[in-house]
């Protein structure tokens, strides 16, 4: 049954990636996998976590031996506007006679501990490796629990083994399109209600968009799945139109949303000054396309054209400091274009983008913004990443935590743009607030200091 | 004498236990050139990896076998090999761990027989040592993946010479040490004019120096042919209740008689070593350690008067347990609750009533009241609930800059905890008012 649900995934419709395939190819999947002796990614589990965690009422159970909740719990900055139950580590933590014997009757006194101690409104349970290949149906063991206990009890089934964090968010989306969206109603509804996929509120991104939403009274109905509670996401699919965000790592909701439901959606971005008012843009459009007033298309371009001004002229404040800058981008590689042309906007160069994971499409918009001879980097290891900050190829890295100490060791400026980050990047205040950081990082009196050789050297 | 207990509940709440692959592969970051393996799915290797990223703020090496479903069900070998063959050609290590995780215990493979084929077949790894560690995240914690890796190394690459190095001195450092504990001891030893040998030396390697150069393996640390040498070595010292089946190990393999320090922090315990070293090498006590020992006795008159009754909840690995719980209550503090992570013969000695197997919701049910909570950055969210300030010891750290030069043994490192600790008794002094001593309180204070 999880190999099913695993091919159906890796034969998303809705992806850009794999539309481009051929027949055949398209058949054997998105087979890519890790290499031993070479992988450095998360893996299923990781990524269902990141994609579930940030549903704040919730409980969260991993069920596994301890290496998968101990050595990775409260380790994600989602943010929450109220309940804390999300940052509460429950793990099963099978021990030896439980592999023999099986782990299903400790799940079971788990969920039950779990609901009497803190009275979730929901539980999700998720399968790793070990309680995977010993056999425990963890399915059957949460409908007998959502029986006993009277609430939703969510098997996610995904065993690290079987591909990394991004088919991880993929079948965590499943998990919920097949046993939470559409099993509650709203109050009431608006003509306004959107949905926000893929967002999960990472240092309190949301926050720096919900903002602008609401100014245009448009009302997040759900957000999969930051700063969720429990029965928003239940309800999401009474939304009239959705936004489909962060790297198409839930496009499969997003996609069934629009089948099952008729919730017409498009991929947007909040990284960037444009794409922030794209998706306003877009989410107006589709609204009134609903059934909304007309009127919100003008009101938007008039928010759009007051909140872009205002970022331009706070970023314009910066050129100066920053013109000529030379800045390595390494991401996963989506969208990174979006980022670029607030970075261009600034006054800097971008000498590299990696870009892994980006589409045709995304690589064109890099050549039109870069021009021809853009530095596209397919894949790099630290060691070159090294060499590059070493000779001072680039003025600073912006990439993910793990190559943070790749270029500080080459005592060269790095900025986190990863999703363990302590900074929010999102809208156009995140845009200004990401420019006033790498301001903060390449003029930090501390280069010069650390770069001098000692006196006696 | 602490009574021993294991909560019996079948759900584990916020938990303050890590799994043993992990604490066997950061044994390994201790050696140089030297990369950890964990055998299993590319998360077990991610997570330890991000934790130890997020603690020291170093770069860390450390790969995997990439299992997935398919190569779990058929064995692993052939990952093993692929893995062991990319670093090879990539990295060029001098030693390569392969510490198998969960998901490869629980199919039972036989991982010193893939390697031995695997050499077969690829004599260039002849020039790479490999170490197995069986390590089952099922079973026990941090600390007995770290116990059970130094066993290993020694096991497998100490020589049994007949030679004996007059001076020469192995030290075995416990999984409860910082980087700035290893390089005291080491001094500490050094400054008898004798030479020390230490096992795992995270010192070298995970103290943040900035190097010239980057390597993809761990860079700095104990050397292979030290540890190929100790065999020779007069005497082993083992730092940690926990490095005694490795000291074992060591004296049944090459006849190096041990010595196990059980913790190296508090005044006596500090003398008890100095004593020994003093004897071994026929030097006296260095003047330098003359004066931190007349200092470490001051700050204790001097910080004695914030330790006196003081409630203390302290949920860490056995050892650490075992080092802090002793050093407050010899400063006169009361150790209100005791929470680890897996058994040890050293827990019965803890200075509390009880010692509690357990996770962080017992401990946090445990500290209700209590004036300190000391454990790893996971008790933040207990503490924040109840009011009670937390000293951060252990791993993960990762909220607090420096945790590498925490130096909590010897004069100097047990000094420096009076401080640290005696500041946070000092910083939440709670002020007296006028209804501090209303009648209605009275006798309930």
């Amino acid at each position: 049954m999880l190999a099913r649900k695993v091919a159906e995934v890796f034969n998303e419709p809705g992806c850009e990636h794999n539309k481009q395939k051929s027949e055949k190819d398209r058949k054997k999947g998105c087979t890519r996998s890790a290499r031993p002796g070479a992988a450095g990614g998360g893996c299923a589990f990781d990524g269902a976590k990141i994609a579930l965690q940030p549903i704040t009422d919730a409980a969260h159970l991993v069920h596994g031996p301890i290496a998968c909740e101990g050595n990775s719990w409260d380790n994600r900055s989602a943010k929450s506007s109220g309940p804390l139950l999300y940052r509460t580590g429950f793990t099963t933590d099978i021990n030896e006679n439980d592999v023999i014997m099986g782990g299903e009757k400790r799940l079971f006194r788990s969920i039950r501990e779990v609901i009497r101690k803190y009275h979730p409104p929901a539980i999700f349970v998720y399968q790793t490796c070990v309680t995977a290949l010993i056999g425990d149906d963890i399915e059957a063991v949460c409908k007998a629990a959502a029986r006993e206990f009277n609430r939703p009890i969510i098997p996610v089934n995904v065993p690290g083994f079987v591909g990394g964090k991004n088919l991880g968010n993929k079948l965590a989306g499943e998990a919920l399109f097949d046993y939470v969206i559409g099993t509650m109603e709203p109050e009431y509804t608006t003509p306004y209600d959107i949905s926000i996929i893929g967002e999960y509120n990472l240092s309190g991104e949301l926050w720096q968009v919900k903002p602008l939403f609401d100014r245009l009274e448009i009302r997040i109905l759900s957000c999969i799945t930051g700063d969720a509670r429990y029965r928003e996401v239940a309800w999401s699919h009474r939304a009239k139109a959705a936004i489909m965000v962060c790297s198409k790592s839930m496009i499969n909701i997003a996609r069934k949303m629009e089948e099952r439901y008729g919730i017409p959606f498009f991929e947007g971005s909040f990284y960037g000054i444009s794409d922030m008012s794209d998706s306003l843009r877009n989410i107006a459009r589709l609204l009134v396309r609903q059934g909304a007033p007309e009127g919100l298309i003008e009101k938007t371009e008039g928010l759009i054209a007051e909140e872009e001004a205002r970022a331009w002229t706070r970023l314009g404040e910066y050129r100066e400091r920053l013109q000529g800058k030379r800045v390595l981008l390494i991401t996963g590689g989506v969208k990174s274009w979006s980022v670029v042309s607030a970075l261009q906007e600034s006054g800097m160069v971008v000498v590299g983008t990696s870009v892994k994971k980006s589409t045709k499409e995304d690589r064109e918009r890099i050549t039109e913004l870069m021009g021809e001879d853009a530095h596209m980097i397919e894949s790099i290891t630290p060691k070159e990443m090294y060499s590059m900050l070493k000779d001072a190829q680039a003025d600073i890295l912006m990439a993910g935590g793990r190559s943070q100490f790749v270029a500080l060791k080459a005592r060269m400026p790095f900025l986190d743009i990863n999703q363990e980050r302590h900074q929010a990047y999102a809208g156009y205040e995140g845009m200004v607030t990401l420019v006033e950081e790498i301001d903060k990082a390449i003029h930090s009196p501390i280069w010069e200091q650390v770069r001098k050789k000692a006196p006696w050297e | 004498m602490a009574i021993v207990n294991t909560s019996n509940k079948a759900c584990t709440v916020n938990p303050l236990k890590l799994s043993q692959p992990i604490g066997a592969a950061l044994t390994f970051l201790g050696i140089n050139r030297s990369i950890p393996v964990l055998h299993g799915s590319q998360g077990c290797t991610s997570f330890g990896l991000v934790l130890f990223v997020r603690h020291f703020r170093e770069m860390i090496p450390m790969q995997t076998t990439a299992m997935n479903e398919a190569t779990t069900i058929l064995g692993g070998t052939e990952n093993i090999e692929e893995a062991l063959l990319t670093l090879y050609k990539k990295a060029s290590p001098e030693i390569i761990s392969l510490c198998t995780t969960g998901l490869t215990e629980t199919k039972g493979e036989d991982i010193a027989g893939a390697v031995k084929e695997i050499r077969g077949r690829h004599p260039e790894l002849n020039q790479v040592a490999i170490v197995p560690v069986s390590t089952p995240d099922f079973v026990g914690a941090f600390q007995d993946g770290w116990s059970k890796a130094v066993a290993r190394i020694v096991e497998d690459l100490a020589e049994g010479e007949p030679e004996v190095f007059s001076g020469r001195v192995n030290v075995l450092a416990g999984p409860s040490l910082t980087p700035a504990d290893v390089e005291e001891i080491g001094r500490i030893v050094s400054s008898f004019n004798l030479h020390p040998v230490i096992l795992p030396d995270l010192s070298g390697s995970l103290d943040g120096h900035v190097p010239e150069d980057f390597t993809p393996t761990s860079l700095g640390g104990t050397k292979l042919s030290e540890i190929r040498s100790m065999g020779m070595s007069e005497i082993t010292l083992a730092i940690g209740e926990s490095m005694r089946p490795a000291a074992e190990t060591l004296e049944k393999k090459c006849g190096v008689p041990f010595v196990v320090f059980d913790r190296l922090t508090g005044l006596e315990a500090s003398d008890r070593f100095l004593d020994l070293l003093q004897h071994l090498s026929g030097e006296d006590v260095p003047q330098k350690y003359r004066g931190q020992r007349s200092r470490l006795m001051d700050a204790m008159l001097d910080g004695h008067f914030f330790f006196g009754k003081k409630k203390v909840a302290i949920g860490a690995e056995p050892d650490l347990l075992f080092a802090l719980a002793s050093f407050l209550s010899e400063m006169g503090s009361d150790i209100e609750a005791a929470v680890t992570t897996t058994g040890s013969t050293i827990l019965k000695k803890i200075p509390a009533e009880e010692v509690l197997i357990g996770d962080l919701e017992d401990l946090e049910e445990r500290a209700v009241g209590c004036d300190l909570m000391i454990t790893h950055s996971h008790g933040r969210q207990a503490s924040e609930r109840l009011e009670v300030p937390l000293f951060r010891a252990g791993i993960p750290t990762f909220d607090r800059l420096g945790t590498a030069h925490q130096l909590n043994v010897g004069y100097q490192g047990t000094m420096r905890l009076i401080f640290e600790v005696g500041n946070i008794f000092l910083g939440s002094k709670k002020e007296n008012h006028p209804d501090t001593w209303s009648l209605s309180n009275a006798g309930r204070l």
